[in-house]
C-alpha cells in the first residue's frame, strides 16, 4: 500500500515555491504534505496532494520538471516517542530510509510521515508485521 | 637598445630578413610537398606546385590549413619526418577531434627554446637571473617551453610547474627568483597571495613573462604594482612550437614574431584574401625552419594587427598586437582551450539536450567557468544524493573532456535567454579584448 508523492525541481531563485503553489492552488488541487530539499542552486519540492495525476498535469503545462514516486505514507501515534518506535523497527531491519518528512492530520490522533525506501514491499511488510498502520491513497484523498 | 639573444638575427635588416624567408619558405614547401602526402593533396587539388612558390610574395597560392585539417590528419598526418627522427610531442587538450599533437626533433625543440631564450632575453634575462617557471610541465608547451629558454639563457631555472602557492612564494624567497613565467591571472594571485603573507619587501623580481591566456593593460599595470616588476606579454600555439612564437620587448607594446622562423600573414576570416599591414585580421603562420611537423599557412583563429614600425628596443621583426578577438568560438580559460562543443559533446552523451549556458569570468583574477544545463525529466530525481550524483557525474565528464573544473549549475527548462529563437551559448564577462 503506496501513496504518490509528487516532486518539482525547483531553482534557488525568488518566487519559485510560489508559482508551483500558486498553479496548484487555480486548479483547486489541495497539498497534504510539502517537503523541501535543498542544495546549493537548486531545490527539490516533494508532495503529498489530493489529486497527483491533475497536480502533475497543471505543473507540467506550467514546464516544470515533475516526477511521480511511490512512497509508503506511515501512522504514527501523535506522542512523545511515536516516531521513534517506528524508526527502530526499520533499524533492527537494516532499511536505510533515503528522507522522511511528517504531516499531522487534524482531526486524528495520528500524524503521519513519508517514508522515501528503496523496496516499499519489503518495508510495507516489515511495518504491517510489527502492526504500524499504513495511509492508503483513499485516506489523502478523505484528510 | 636590447638586450638580445642572438643580436645579428634579431636587429637583422628587413631585406636580410626576407631573404632568409624567401630561402626557407622554397625549401619547406618543397620538404612538405615530398614528404607530407595529406599536404600534397591539398596543393594538387589547388593546383599549386611547389616550383610556383618562389618567395614569400607567393606564399598567398597556398592553401590553408585549419584546426579541421589537424583532426582529419590526426595523428601523424602532418608529419614531414618519420617517428624515428622525432624526440618529443607537445599537446594540447581536448577530444581526440580537438587535441592537437605536435611533433619535435631535436633540431625543433632547440629551435623553440631559442625562440623563448629570446624571450627571456628581451626582458633583461641573463645567466646571472633565476627564474621561476610555474607554468605546468607535461604535454602543455608552457612549462617546458620556457624551461628550455632559460636553460639556453643560462638562467638558474626552477621547474615550478603551476600551483602550490605557498611553495612557490617560498621558492621564490629563499631562491630569489628574478624573472616569473606564468599565466597573468597566476601572476596577479601570486602578487595578492604575497602581499597578504607581508612578504611583498622580500621578493627578488624584476620581470616576468606572461602568456597562455588575454589579458588586459590593467591587469599589466595591477600585475606591476603588486609584484614590484615589469611584465611582458609572449605569445605562442603548439602547432606552431609553443610559447615564442612572438614576445614582447622592453617597449611593451606588442609582440615581435620571430620571422626568422615563422612567416605571418594577417588575412580576413571570411574570404582569406591577405589583407596589408596594419589591418585587422586572423593571424596566418607558415613554420619555415620545423622539421617534423611543419605547418604552412596554418590559421590560428586569433584576431590581430601587424606592424613593422621601427621599434625602440631595435629589433626589426614584425610586431603583432596582443589578440583582439577571435574568429572562431574557442575560449582561453585558465590557459586552456576551451570549445563550445566539446562541452556539448558531453552534455549529450550523458543524455542531456543541447540547451546550454557556458559563463566565464574572472574572479580575484582567477577564470572561473560555469556551464548551466537545463533540468531534463531524465536527470531529475526527487532524491537529492542521486540529483547530486548526476550532476558530478557532468561535472567529472566535463573535467576529463577539458582538463579543468567547470561548475555546472542545472536550471529550471526553458530558462537559459534565447535570442532569436537561438540560445546565447557563451557569455564571457572578462572583457578581455578590450584594451
Amino acid at each position: 500500500m503506496t501513496i504518490q508523492q509528487l516532486s518539482v525541481f525547483a531553482e534557488n531563485r525568488f518566487g519559485t515555491t510560489l508559482s508551483v503553489t500558486e498553479a496548484l492552488g487555480k486548479a483547486g488541487i489541495d497539498i497534504r504534505a510539502l517537503n523541501v530539499a535543498d542544495s546549493e542552486g537548486f531545490g527539490i519540492l516533494r508532495m503529498i496532494v489530493d489529486d497527483t495525476e491533475k497536480a502533475k498535469n497543471v505543473l507540467d503545462q506550467e514546464q516544470c520538471i515533475t516526477s511521480v514516486a511511490e512512497v509508503l505514507g506511515v501512522y504514527i501515534p501523535d506522542s512523545p516517542g511515536g516516531l521513534s518506535e517506528v524508526l527502530r523497527i526499520l533499524a533492527d531491519h537494516q532499511v536505510n530510509i533515503e528522507y522522511l518528512y511528517a504531516f499531522i492530520v487534524k482531526s486524528d490522533v495520528n500524524a503521519c510521515v513519508v517514508l522515501r525506501v528503496r523496496d516499499n514491499e519489503e518495508v510495507e511488510q516489515i511495518l504491517t508485521e510489527a502492526g504500524i498502520k499504513l495511509v492508503s491513497r483513499e485516506d489523502i484523498q478523505g484528510l | 637598445m636590447g638586450p638580445f639573444y642572438q643580436e645579428e638575427i634579431e636587429t637583422a635588416s628587413r631585406e636580410q630578413i626576407l631573404a632568409w624567408q624567401n630561402e626557407r619558405l622554397v625549401k619547406q614547401v618543397r620538404n612538405v610537398y615530398d614528404n607530407v602526402e595529406y599536404y600534397r593533396r591539398k596543393m594538387d587539388e589547388k593546383g599549386v606546385k611547389p616550383e610556383d612558390i618562389q618567395s614569400v610574395e607567393d606564399l598567398y597560392k597556398l592553401p590553408f590549413l585549419t584546426k579541421d585539417d589537424l583532426r582529419d590528419a590526426y595523428p601523424y598526418g602532418l608529419m614531414a619526418r618519420p617517428l624515428s627522427d622525432c624526440v618529443r610531442i607537445q599537446s594540447t587538450s581536448g577530444t581526440t577531434g580537438r587535441r592537437v599533437v605536435a611533433f619535435y626533433t631535436q633540431h625543433d625543440v632547440d629551435l623553440w627554446e631559442e625562440c623563448c631564450a629570446r624571450a627571456i632575453t628581451a626582458v633583461g634575462g641573463t645567466k646571472e637571473d633565476v627564474c621561476q617557471v610555474c607554468y605546468g610541465y607535461g604535454l602543455f608547451t608552457g612549462g617546458p617551453g620556457l624551461n628550455g629558454g632559460s636553460h639556453k639563457v643560462g638562467c638558474l631555472t626552477l621547474p615550478m610547474s603551476s600551483g602550490n602557492t605557498d611553495r612557490q612564494i617560498q621558492f621564490m624567497i629563499d631562491l630569489q627568483a628574478t624573472i616569473l613565467c606564468c599565466t597573468p591571472s597566476y601572476a596577479a594571485y601570486l602578487g595578492e597571495s604575497i602581499i597578504e603573507r607581508g612578504l611583498r619587501d622580500q621578493i627578488r623580481l624584476k620581470a616576468g613573462i606572461f602568456g597562455a591566456e588575454a589579458w588586459t593593460e590593467e591587469m599589466r599595470h595591477d600585475i606591476e604594482q603588486k609584484l614590484g616588476i615589469k611584465a611582458y606579454d609572449i605569445y605562442g600555439l603548439t602547432e606552431i612550437s609553443g610559447p615564442g612564437v612572438a614576445f614582447e620587448c622592453s617597449a611593451q607594446n606588442g609582440m615581435h614574431i620571430n620571422e626568422d622562423h615563422f612567416i605571418a600573414e594577417v588575412i580576413d576570416p571570411a574570404t582569406g584574401e591577405v589583407l596589408p599591414e596594419g589591418s585587422k585580421g586572423e593571424l596566418v603562420f607558415t613554420s619555415i625552419t620545423k622539421e617534423a611537423f611543419p605547418l604552412l599557412r596554418y590559421r590560428t583563429k586569433d584576431i590581430c594587427i601587424l606592424s613593422r614600425e621601427k621599434c625602440s628596443c631595435g629589433r626589426t621583426h614584425v610586431k603583432m598586437t596582443k589578440p583582439l578577438g577571435r574568429s572562431d568560438d574557442m575560449l582561453i580559460v585558465k590557459g586552456v582551450n576551451v570549445f563550445p562543443s566539446q562541452i556539448e559533446t558531453v552534455l549529450l552523451q550523458k543524455g542531456l539536450t543541447s540547451n546550454y549556458q557556458i559563463i566565464v569570468d574572472r574572479v580575484n583574477h582567477s577564470d572561473t567557468i560555469e556551464v548551466k544545463v537545463e533540468i531534463t525529466p531524465e536527470l531529475f530525481s526527487d532524491d537529492m544524493s542521486t540529483l547530486s550524483a548526476r550532476e558530478k557525474e557532468i561535472v567529472d565528464a566535463l573535467k576529463s573532456m577539458l582538463g579543468i573544473y567547470a561548475k555546472v549549475s542545472i536550471v529550471e527548462p526553458k530558462s537559459i535567454i534565447r535570442s532569436e529563437g537561438k540560445a546565447v551559448r557563451v557569455i564571457d564577462r572578462r572583457n578581455l579584448y578590450k584594451g
